[in-house]
């Protein structure tokens, strides 16, 4: 059957018509073998422009339709849909690209034109040997898989299950909370971080749609947008959560006390622990590392006295396979290891601390209940907090780590209002660009804080003067005065900036998302698509895609939500057919082709020896259909006979 | 109104900036000097940074800024030891110190720096020592330059250079490498016009 | 028997002047560690901080020529100058990465008939008797015990800065460790890599003598008997220009200065002479007999 082509070439207003003669490419078309119409026109993507084509469809019986115009990722699935409706089989259609690839790298009118019609050229001989392709449809599962119980996740869980929909929301540590949970105030309303979070803990603890699964990770995660399958592993906790009521006997008589991490290693725990008061759930852990059962037979004092018997020191890991439709990972940050930067002191100067050991120590249930002491026990007369510590510095992070300025403001606020020491804030740049964050920084100049505009070089403990003895001294360049001050404090706080988490590359791993270049997880878009990624269906929210606040954190924990909903919603999901296709006639079974394809669409039947793709996860990269030796993949709508024809078209 | 005089100076000045400012974008790293923030962290961690009429910093900003009254006729430059400390901490990543020997070449080469400032005669002599025998003569080079600057602190130098020579630390003989003359050859391809070593920079 | 390592060596004109003792004991306490040193044949000076100030070009032209004669014996570059290391470095890297002054300086060397192809390292004396020899082989040598000796380990700015991959920019520790080795006590030293003035003690006699007497008077506050120093321009610093501190600050310093190879050499049982200690300005015969005891 002869195939009847329809040509039409956008001016795209002056944007292409600026550089290509767009009535004499329309005019060439028209030569061209199959072609019965060709027409140019301003905007070929506007309604009337759709209609156009629609109509030569219609009346003028079209087999097939090219679209010179821009880039197929602006308009490609808007002429699909118009072809479409006039009763064509979207695939049916090709784009050729005559401004982003034409008329938009040249100022050369003649060039561009030829330029012009070789595309179109290639687009009609191609479009020859399209073929229909169905678009597949696959139902989505409504259950949703939440990786991470910080206030992000927190937030996301709660939007989805209020809806009605199941949340997994799987949590590493003990308790949910992530960092939040140690905060003791936060910018700028200076809200108390515990009292903000902790009911949201327990409505994810007491929510009859969310099923929390806590000192657990995911080690597994496989499937596609809709159906997703994910492998859990819980950990045990050595303590019976049904029988546990979170009375707290064990804790309190366990005998052995070790560092608490959650107190950055200021203050204790037990063995058998939870990490802080308000921690959902309330069941405790043993660590086992220290635990003088696990470690040396001994004690068990914890069974002694436990009521309802919850005890059980033969709990073993659990795995657990869930079926999701949707995944948000909320894994959160980590702080920078301030000991990198030599000069500061950190680890080797007494009483320079870092911003979240500060927390702890102004926390009411820190390990100085609230009190802001040093090393000595002493209250400080003197404070210097520190600005970008390995932030902004191609030494360490060269990004900005956004919370800093407005925690370092917390922060001094914090100390003036517990002590009447002097407070030095050594600052850069004030980047306090919130709701509310240059009346919080307003707030900071009234409350006497003293702003030293210079990066600190160094803080140093040797005395250049009387006034300096026993103190540690911060020696800045006043830039807005143009002198070196040295100013001796007693205690040194390092506002140290954020970073993508020690583990992120086995995550990013786990659940095939790609990372920026500050290593944080990359979005699909950083400003129409903030919480989506490369895959459909895995979405990601909070400090895990970039350095952020509490306000910015939940607000993309609701848009992941909203996100998941909305798929949910949708029932189904299509799948693109332009995937690989494998003839298992041709295929010598070499076994090249799994291994390369970074999606795992492809399998290796055993029994007929041949490569299977799985369609539903197939992306339609090309990688196996350019690795196979034998040729035995091709793709749909991208077949050799449709390439071959481009390129000679082109090269005619 | 500013006279024309006025004018042509200004020009005369603009121009002059130009050429100072490229010069440091030409040495080995030298644009980074476009990401100052102006963190003060050189000017903090330079040791001699307290003696200097302009920080560091002061300098790099009245460099992008054109004034190079305040660039050439300070004795920043001229104060700065070479230990490093700003180009290792420079957040931007900015050879501080590398831009401060440009500098003093600049300085040195426009005939700007202040007839105070001591240094350049001992790096002029320094540099005419090393073309001689290939090897520093260091008691030459003392003696040189304590008579060129200030011939009575000569008489301040002798106790330490007695007891120098009696422990046989005050070698008077200089060494004469072979080498002086191929040195002399290669230097001579390099050399050109007013502007020594400008040319492979020009070619940029 | 067969030598651990070969290099080549470069003194540096400071080492041939005014420092010869450095030199002297270098050499000794290659010689017990195996350590085969040949000098480059016809070196000439590296230019230092005081020809760059000049001419960039000839500057490198002048490390490009000594790492063109290293690199026809085959052999890296030992240095026991920091200020030559940074030199020689600088031009090693700068080379490497920037296309044109490659090409300026390459085309500068052909008219001696050198040529450069950027293979050499060059690494300074005590970061390759710490990485090469290492703590057993050292301790294997000794031959007298200093046990008890107080030394503050004087790094200065060049060995670390400004191109690293040595030890730490801020708080080295290679000194350290090679003393502890030696058995003697190295003292905590907070300003063990600030600046002592360097050239600055020439030209801006007050500011550097500043700096001087800064480390004096912190070492000697961390309980230093001695300072050990790896560069010949600090040692002279800290140590023929004490006396002009005292004049200036009314300081009353008399603290020995000795390189670490001095040390070394004592501990392996070689003489004072031999290691060119008698040509001090401050007297250590004192203090190190004080804690000298012969082991065999």
């Amino acid at each position: 059957m002869v195939e009847r082509i329809g040509v039409y070439v956008c001016h795209c207003g002056t944007n292409i018509a600026r550089t290509v003669d767009c009535k004499n490419v329309a005019d060439y078309a028209r030569s061209l073998p199959n072609v019965v119409v060709a027409r140019d026109y301003q905007y070929a993507c506007s309604d009337p422009g759709q209609e156009m084509i629609k109509n030569d469809i219609r009346e003028l019986g079209l087999t097939r339709v090219v679209v010179a115009s821009c880039s197929p990722l602006m308009h490609e699935p808007t002429f699909r849909r118009a072809v479409a409706d006039a009763g064509l089989n979207p695939f049916l259609f090709q784009m050729a690209n005559i401004r982003e690839q034409c008329s938009w790298i040249t100022e050369d009118r003649e060039m561009a034109t030829e330029r012009a019609k070789a595309s179109v050229a290639a687009a009609v001989m191609r479009v020859t040997f399209h073929e229909s392709l169905e678009i597949k449809k696959v139902p989505v599962n409504p259950d949703v898989l939440v990786v991470g119980g910080g206030i992000t996740g927190i937030e996301g869980a709660l939007q989805i299950a209020d809806s009605g929909k199941k949340v997994y929301l799987v949590e590493k540590e003990p308790s949910i909370g992530g960092f939040m949970a140690r905060f003791d105030k936060t910018f700028p309303t200076l809200d108390c971080a515990a009292c903000i979070l902790t009911p949201k803990m327990v409505s994810v603890g007491q929510h009859p749609n969310i099923e929390l699964l806590t000192y657990s990770d995911v080690v597994n995660f496989s499937g596609y947008v809709g159906n997703f399958t994910a492998q859990i592993r819980k950990r045990p906790r050595y303590v019976d959560e049904e029988k546990c009521t979170g009375c707290g006997q064990c804790e309190q008589k366990c005998p052995l006390s070790v560092p608490s991490e959650f107190e950055c290693g200021l203050g204790k725990r037990k063995a058998i622990y939870r990490p802080f008061p308000q921690a959902v759930p309330g069941t405790p852990v043993i660590d086992r590392e220290h635990c003088l059962y696990f470690t040396k037979g001994a004690c068990k004092v914890c069974v002694k006295f436990c009521p309802r018997g919850a005890i059980d020191f033969e709990q073993k890991e659990k795995l657990i396979d869930v079926q999701v439709g949707s995944t948000i990972v909320a894994t959160g940050f980590d702080i920078f290891d301030a000991s990198r930067v030599k000069e500061y002191g950190y680890g080797r100067l007494p009483n320079v601390i870092t911003s979240l050991e500060f927390e702890r120590l102004t926390h009411a249930s820190g390990p100085t209940a609230g009190k802001i002491l040093l090393k000595n026990g002493q209250a400080p007369e003197s404070v210097a907090i520190i600005h970008c510590v390995g932030s902004r510095d191609h030494n360490y992070n060269e990004y900005c780590s956004r919370v800093c300025c407005m925690y370092s403001l917390k922060t001094a606020h914090l100390v003036r209002e517990k002590t009447d020491a002097r407070v030095y804030e050594f600052y850069i740049d004030m980047r306090a660009f919130g709701k509310g964050y240059e009346e919080f920084y307003k707030r900071l100049l009234e409350e006497d804080v003293i702003f030293v505009r210079g990066r600190v070089a160094e803080v140093t403990d040797v005395a250049q003067s009387p006034s300096e003895k026993g103190k540690l001294v911060v020696v800045a360049e006043d830039t807005l005065l143009g002198i070196v001050r040295r100013v001796p404090v007693d205690l040194v706080i390092l506002s140290v900036g954020l970073e993508p988490r020690k583990d992120i590359v086995e995550v990013a791993r786990t659940f095939s998302i790609s990372r920026s270049k500050d290593g944080f997880f990359l979005e699909k878009h950083p400003k129409l698509a903030p919480v989506s990624t490369a895959a459909d269906g895995i979405f990601i929210a909070g400090a895990c895609q970039g350095p952020k606040d509490i306000p910015d954190s939940v607000a993309q924990g609701a848009a992941a939500a909203a996100n998941v909903l909305s798929l949910i919603d949708r029932k189904e999901v299509e799948l693109e057919p332009t995937i690989a296709i494998i003839d298992g006639e041709s295929c010598s079974g070499c076994r090249i082709c799994p291994g390369l394809c970074p999606y795992h669409a492809i399998n290796f039947d055993e029994e007929r020896k041949v490569a299977v793709v799985t369609a539903a996860l197939c992306k339609g990269c090309g990688v196996c259909v350019a690795a196979c030796p034998s040729g035995a993949i091709e793709q749909q709508n991208f077949t050799n006979r449709q390439l071959l024809a481009e390129v000679e078209a082109i090269c005619a | 109104m500013i006279s024309l005089f006025e004018e042509r100076a200004e020009r005369r000045a603009h121009a002059l900036s130009d050429v100072f400012l490229h010069a440091v974008y030409g040495i080995p790293g030298g644009e980074k000097i476009k990401e100052c923030i102006q963190c003060g962290t050189c000017s903090a961690s330079c040791p001699t940074s307290y003696a200097m009429d302009y920080t560091p910093r002061e300098i790099i900003a009245a460099l992008r800024a054109g004034l190079l009254e305040r660039v050439l006729k300070s004795n920043t430059v001229w104060l700065c030891a070479s230990c490093y400390s700003c180009t290792v901490r420079c957040p931007s990543g900015i050879k501080v110190t590398d831009i401060m020997y440009e500098l003093k070449r600049l300085a040195i080469e426009f005939g700007l720096t202040p007839k105070e400032v001591k240094a350049p005669v001992v790096s002029r002599l320094f540099v005419d020592i090393v073309d001689k025998y290939g090897r520093i003569s260091e008691t030459e080079l003392v003696a040189k330059f304590m008579l060129k600057t200030n011939p009575l602190s000569t008489l301040k130098m002798i106790p330490r250079a007695s007891k120098l020579f009696l422990r046989g630390r005050l070698p008077l003989i200089p060494h004469r490498i072979r080498g002086t003359r191929e040195l002399r050859e290669c230097a001579a391809t390099i050399v050109s016009g007013l502007h020594p070593g400008r040319t492979a920079r020009e070619e940029k | 028997m067969q030598a651990r390592a070969e290099f080549s060596y470069y003194p540096g004109c400071s080492v041939e002047g005014m420092n010869k003792a450095y030199d002297k004991s270098t050499r000794l306490v290659c010689k017990a560690l195996d350590i085969d040193l040949a000098e480059l044949g016809d070196w000439n000076c590296c230019g230092a901080t005081s020809y760059m100030s000049i001419d960039e070009l000839r500057a490198h032209l002048l490390s490009a020529r000594n790492l063109a004669l290293a690199e026809k014996e085959k052999k890296d570059l030992v240095v026991v100058c920091p200020a030559c290391l940074t030199t020689l470095t600088k031009t090693n890297r700068y080379m490497a990465e920037n296309s044109r002054l490659r090409r300026t300086i390459g085309s500068a060397l052909k008219a001696a008939n050198l040529q450069y192809w950027g293979s050499v390292k060059v690494r300074h004396l005590l970061e390759v008797i710490v990485n090469e020899v290492g703590e057993h082989e050292i301790k294997a040598r000794i031959k007298r015990s200093l046990s008890g000796l107080k030394v503050a380990p004087y790094y200065g700015c060049q060995l670390t800065r400004p191109f690293g991959g040595i030890d730490d920019k801020e708080f080295p520790m290679m000194l350290d460790r090679l003393l502890t080795w030696l058995g003697v006590q190295p003292v905590n030293f907070p300003l063990k890599a600030k600046c002592c003035g360097g050239m600055l003690m020439m030209t801006n006699e007050e500011v550097a003598l500043g700096l001087t007497r800064n480390l004096l008077e912190c070492a000697k506050q961390n309980g230093a008997e001695c300072i050990a120093t790896i560069c010949p321009l600090c040692h002279m610093n800290l140590e023929a220009y004490q006396g002009n501190v005292n004049k200036l600050f009314g300081t009353d310093f008399s603290v020995p200065i000795l390189y670490f190879t001095q040390l070394t050499g004592v501990a392996f049982g070689f003489s004072r002479k031999a290691l060119g200690i008698n040509e001090e300005l401050i007297p250590s015969q004192a203090l190190l007999e004080k804690h000298l005891e012969v082991l065999r």
